[in-house]
């Protein structure tokens, strides 16, 4: 039984360094894994994605549409955009934060409304402050760490070793923090 | 150990087992992080160079004087890097030598879709096609062996998703390949038309044996579930039939892929009722199976372009379309990507769109591509590294000829794109006497691909400091007269050196200087001409702001429009004080922080 999980955002939002901690501690677990991720020029303010998929053994790095068991979205219209990777009894987490694109910010097309509750009408769907308590933090970048943190919680991948994970995986001025976050992540859910 | 790598990872830490000397690339997506993992082993010399051919031709160097050598590219590189390929192929190896390709099966960040395993059977040399991580690093190192074993560069075909994707792959300790003895070698190395008749038959002999090769090697091999169908697949294109199709259909996996194994494709075929070939690009395996007289389902089936991607196999062979939760579309909008907060093109773009009913402009590869985009539309054609100039000039010749066209052509590139192909094309503009403008976006490195150092960094790859490459003494020095530096975030200084340009008749050059906002390494003079550079952030006094938007105009993603209070506020966690918006608003209505 291989698990996909596909995680979306905003370029900049840190969706590749969450990839990494996850995929880094379900190695440690032992089990197989793969990830995806696209670089190039959507880095800079495009819509981003990368994919973890785990198991006894993996083929495919990418997920098909229909069959993520997870979607973590960064941001809400993100959220949206990508709900058709999503399983229809797949877990939706996203990031209660809303980041104008080129085509809304100008003000001549309006930010959509209502996301939260059309996805909450259509899928099992967590809704966590993460921006807000990233800031809280001291570090508004931290918000992808606390929002690994839920998807821990709510996937109870609680034998994963994140802490040591991160460790190995952050800059030493940033473990503190992120160590931090990660906790804050897992008493959001 | 077992660590988990991206596909470039690993073909850098297969050419480090391999004992690989000296590698060299130019960076393009998705080839790039193959040389930055590259640069962290000691042992080996890694190193950018301005282009694909440069690189490649340095990696020749190396090879010929008896050191095991690897260039790394992305597809369209190739083109650049053919020339000498093609030669190279002639003359042989004397150190090992490798050529990774990183192909863009859906063009991702890419101006096309190029299937470079045509390049492997056009040039006449062995190729790979790894599927995954482990197969990356395991195949570049048997690509030295085979390399010095038959006497050619060896082609290593990689695609995105397997250049990206990451996957568990085994380590082994690097092993010290001594240098093989340089001996003067006329009738190898020298490719005059008198030896290279020669060599063309060495070349035949070679394809020859490789041939006998391609039917033996373990990187060819069948999956048998017993099935009466078979599927016949290449990189990643494997895995994906694996995840869509499972165990029931057998499977011939192609990992060297030119010469491609005649027989054993025969006998696959002839063993199954139905054959499925899933390739992504052309149908190069396809069209080799029929030409050896083999009924075989592909490309009438798949789709001509794009990514092979279980989805897509699902829909192809099983008619199996897979749902998942519907998207409510009228809850999204495009979210294209664009100039970073305090990009120093934002102040270029915004001036130059006001002249956009005079000029025409020539576009070329960079982060300043985005500038087609919202809000600018700032881009009429965009071609390949280094065509700004060079198609400008085409262009301007011919709107001069014809009476009916009195408008300018603009021609933009940065400076990585300017060493890497653009001083040839400046140089045809002014050799001929073009009167075209030709902007250096100068943001002093390589930004799209990930801030890599370059020929005007001041750094090397391995973070060694170097020479400053002058690019005013070098555009000077082919002989352009007209040439004025600007700081591209002055937008009145900006605005005053496009007016004088348009008023020359002549080549005129317009270097815009400031640094990129990712950039990470500067010397102690940097710091000194970029001061207080990103050091603040600027601010709206609302009671100022009436709401008139002008300052949207800049496309900058910093400023977010309330349409509910009809005012701009500043983000501050993302505004780095580059001040072009506090420059344009009509009102004074925007300040610097501590100004309040």
């Amino acid at each position: 039984m291989t698990t996909s999980i596909k995680i979306v955002g905003v370029g900049g939002q840190g969706t590749i360094l969450a990839t990494t901690l996850l995929s880094t501690a379900i190695v440690e677990a032992g089990m197989d894994v793969k990830m995806s991720e696209i670089h190039g020029m959507s880095q800079r303010g495009g819509s981003v994605s990368s994919e973890i998929r785990y198991g006894e053994k993996v083929f495919s790095p990418v997920i098909m549409k229909g069959n993520a068991n997870i979607l973590m979205a960064f941001e809400l219209m993100e959220a949206a955009r990508n709900i058709d990777y999503l399983k229809k009894d797949g877990v939706l987490i996203v990031n209660n934060h809303k980041i104008n694109s080129m085509v809304t910010l100008n003000g001549k097309v309006p930010y959509p409304e209502g996301i939260i509750e059309d996805l909450k009408s259509k899928v099992e769907t967590y809704v966590i402050d993460a921006t807000a308590e990233a800031i809280k933090l001291g570090n508004s970048k931290v918000m992808n760490v606390i929002m690994l943190g839920a998807l821990v919680k709510a996937m109870s991948l609680d034998e994963f070793d994140f802490e040591k994970v991160i460790k190995e995986n952050v800059k030493e001025k940033y473990i503190d923090i992120n160590i931090k976050a990660f906790n804050v992540g897992l008493n959001l859910i | 150990m077992k660590k988990i790598l991206t596909g470039n990872q690993a073909i850098a830490r297969g050419a480090y087992e391999a004992g690989v000397h000296f590698a060299s690339a130019y960076p393009g997506t998705p080839s790039t992080e193959i040389l930055e993992t590259m640069s962290q082993y000691k042992e080996v010399v890694s190193e950018w160079a301005p282009n694909e051919k440069v690189a490649l031709e340095a990696v020749i160097g190396a090879s010929i004087a008896g050191g095991r050598s690897l260039a790394a590219m992305k597809h369209v590189g190739v083109n650049v890097a053919a020339d000498p390929l093609f030669t190279f192929s002639y003359t042989g190896v004397n150190g090992g030598s490798v050529l990774i390709s990183a192909d863009e099966p859906g063009m991702h960040s890419s101006q096309n879709e190029q299937d470079n395993r045509n390049y492997a059977k056009f040039a006449k040399i062995p190729m790979l096609e790894p599927s995954n991580s482990q197969e990356s690093k395991d195949m570049v190192k048997d690509a030295f062996e085979l390399s010095e074993q038959y006497d050619s560069i060896v082609m290593v075909r990689m695609t995105t998703r397997v250049c990206h994707s990451k996957g568990l792959v085994s380590f082994n300790e690097r092993k010290e390949i001594p240098f093989v003895d340089y001996e003067k070698q006329f009738d190898k190395y020298v490719s005059v038309p008198s030896i290279g008749r020669k060599l063309r038959y060495k070349v035949e002999e070679r394809t020859n044996k490789l041939k006998e090769y391609t039917e033996k090697t373990k990187w060819n091999y069948t999956v048998e579930f017993e099935s009466n169908i078979g599927v016949i697949a290449s990189g990643v294109s494997f895995e994906y039939a694996r995840e869509a199709l499972g165990e029931t259909v057998d499977y011939l996996k192609l990992g060297f892929t030119n010469p491609l194994p005649k027989d054993m494709i025969n006998t696959f075929c002839q063993r199954h009722d139905k054959v499925y070939i899933i390739e992504e690009n052309d149908p190069y395996i396809e069209e080799f199976a029929q030409l050896h007289g083999n009924e075989v389902i592909g490309k009438d089936l798949f789709p001509f372009t794009g990514e092979m991607t279980p989805d897509v196999i699902k829909r192809c062979v099983l008619s199996e379309n897979v749902e998942g939760v519907d998207v409510n579309h009228e809850l999204v909008v495009g979210r294209p990507p664009t100039f970073c907060s305090g990009c120093p093109h934002r102040g270029f773009f915004y001036e130059l769109g006001k002249k956009r009913k005079e000029i025409v402009v020539g576009g070329d590869i960079g982060c300043y591509s985005l500038a087609v985009g919202e809000p600018y539309g700032m881009m009429d054609w965009l071609i390949c590294m280094g065509a700004a100039y060079s198609t400008g000039h085409g262009a301007q010749t011919i709107f001069d000829l014809n009476p009916d066209e009195d408008r300018r052509l603009v021609s933009v590139m940065g400076d990585s794109t300017f060493f890497h192909t653009g001083i040839n094309s400046l140089l045809n503009t002014v050799y001929n006497g073009g009167k075209t403008i030709n902007v250096i976006l100068d943001n002093r490195i390589t930004g799209m691909t990930g801030q890599q150092d370059n020929p005007g960094s001041g750094y090397k790859l391995q973070g060694q400091e170097t020479v400053i490459g002058d690019i005013e003494a070098i555009v000077k020095a082919l002989g352009v007269k007209h040439v004025r530096k600007v700081d591209p975030n002055d937008l009145k200084a900006t605005k005053e050196v496009i007016n004088w340009a348009l008023e020359l008749d002549e080549t005129s050059v317009i270097i815009t200087n400031w640094p990129c906002v990712l950039k990470k390494n500067y010397k102690d003079e940097d710091l000194k001409t970029y001061e207080n550079m990103w050091q603040t952030t600027d601010k709206v006094i609302e009671d100022k702001c009436v709401g008139c938007r002008a300052c949207l105009r800049s496309g900058c993603p910093s400023l977010i429009f309330d349409a509910e209070k009809k005012k701009v506020r500043i983000d501050p966690n993302t505004c780095v004080g580059c001040d072009v918006c506090l420059q344009i608003c009509p009102y004074d209505a925007i300040v610097k922080e501590e100004q309040q």
